[in-house]
């Protein structure tokens, strides 16, 4: 592959089958996918299209049935279970739909912990995370707990936590998937911030509003790459947004 | 045009160019504006059908101009407006009509046309992200319109990815 010297992430032949009750769902059936660096990606489709199996894949939260993954071009098929809770603390940041934070830490220890736990000085790892909770609209929070904040907040800790040791990927499974609208909006302003200054990101979605904040936008059907397209925002033929927008008697 | 400028005359009399700025404060940069021919044009119409009426002011240094104020009738119609709901939106039904007759002209593949549609609105969902983040921030009303705009393009690609797993599927 050309591009294969800047793909932060790569996968070839990717199938998961779940095996549950019932008969085996398909969820992921020979995905091909490369993630340059400065990207930003979104993965949408229908609910059920397994697109959030391929971001479990895709941060080794699960294993494939068979197919490859590469981050920064080193193949992690031998990777342990250890070794890959080791790579989502210093090359890939995850944020998730519930946000996943620990509820009995307050907001500054959910963020420093990952800093912590990859071997980061207890001064730095503060440094780090009050610049970090800052930046996101968050100074003021960091004693309190995760409970008391609103889900755009928590939402906000959980980016935060995701990035406090600048991995190189930011993989995000519907950040905004049980945020209102306002939250949504946030996120999505967030994310382009975050991107605008060089990070990577794959965003998985079901929602086309904050999947149109990526650069480049995957459409999953049926475990499979149904489209890959690049948005330039340059309108196409037809009408673009002065029509959607004109208001008619 | 028409209700939209008698809610406007609602206020108080005024001529055309002001309720053409009224309009662009309103609704902001993002609305293709009407153009000044056409709010004329309307004002003309709503005068012959005796919802507003004019009076010529004479400018010292200028042709005259004209004020409007609302009829009784004016205010009648305004009521009637406000009194009714507003109708649905509509499918796509030009795109509807493309992708159901596809597969009889033989000339395009339906999950091709899908796919094609959606980077369409795709693209156009991002030009209204950028500009409710842009320069619409502080006009409520502004982004509320915008905001409609993505929700009902959210809509339409949601079909468009309906259409899609129907289609996909064998009969």
């Amino acid at each position: 592959m050309s591009d294969a010297p800047t793909a932060v992430l790569r996968a070839e032949g990717l199938v998961k089958t779940h095996h549950g009750e019932g008969a085996p769902a398909h969820a992921v059936r020979g995905v091909d996918l490369c993630v340059r660096r400065g990207e930003f990606v979104a993965v949408t489709g229908p609910s059920g299209a397994g697109k959030s199996t391929l971001l479990h894949l895709l941060g080794g939260l699960q294993r494939p049935d068979s197919g490859s993954i590469w981050l920064d071009g080193e193949r992690t098929d031998a990777y342990s279970e250890a070794r890959w809770a080791v790579e989502r603390r210093r090359r890939i940041g995850i944020v998730f739909q519930f946000f996943n934070l620990v509820s009995n830490l307050s907001v500054a220890d959910n963020v420093e912990l990952p800093a912590l736990l990859a071997g980061v000085s207890a001064k730095r790892a503060r440094a780090e995370r009050a610049e970090l909770l800052a930046e996101l609209g968050l100074a003021g929070k960091e004693r309190s707990m995760p409970g008391e904040l609103s889900g755009g907040e928590q939402q906000r800790v959980a980016l935060a936590r995701a990035l406090v040791n600048r991995p190189p990927l930011l993989l995000a499974d519907e950040p905004a998937g049980s945020l209102d609208s306002k939250g949504t909006r946030e996120v999505m302003r967030l994310l382009s911030r975050f991107h605008q200054r060089g990070q990577t990101i794959l965003l998985v979605t079901h929602d086309a509003r904050l999947a149109s904040a990526a650069d480049r936008v995957i459409s999953f059907f049926d475990g499979r790459i149904a489209d890959d397209v690049e948005l330039d925002g340059a309108p196409s033929s037809g009408a673009g947004v002065p029509a959607v927008l004109e208001l008619r008697d | 045009m028409r209700l939209p400028l008698l809610a406007l005359l609602a206020r108080g009399p005024a001529h055309g160019y002001e309720l053409k700025q009224d309009l662009e404060q309103l609704l902001g940069a993002a609305y293709p504006q009407p153009n000044i021919g056409q709010i004329y044009v309307t004002l003309g119409r709503l005068e012959k059908s005796g919802l507003i009426e004019g009076e010529e002011v004479e400018q010292s240094s200028r042709p005259n101009k004209k004020i409007y104020r609302l009829t009784a009738a004016g205010q009648e119609a305004l009521s009637a407006w406000y009194e009714e709901t507003s109708d649905e939106p509509r499918v796509r039904d030009e795109f509807f009509m493309k992708l159901a007759l596809a597969p009889q002209t033989g000339l395009a593949d339906q999950v091709v046309l899908i796919n094609r549609q959606r980077r369409h609105y795709l693209n156009t969902m991002r030009n209204l992200s950028k500009l409710a983040t842009a320069d619409h921030r502080d006009n409520r009303i502004a982004l509320l319109l915008i905001e409609g705009a993505m929700l009902h393009l959210q809509a339409d690609l949601d079909w468009l990815e309906r259409c899609q797993e129907e289609l996909e599927k064998p009969e």
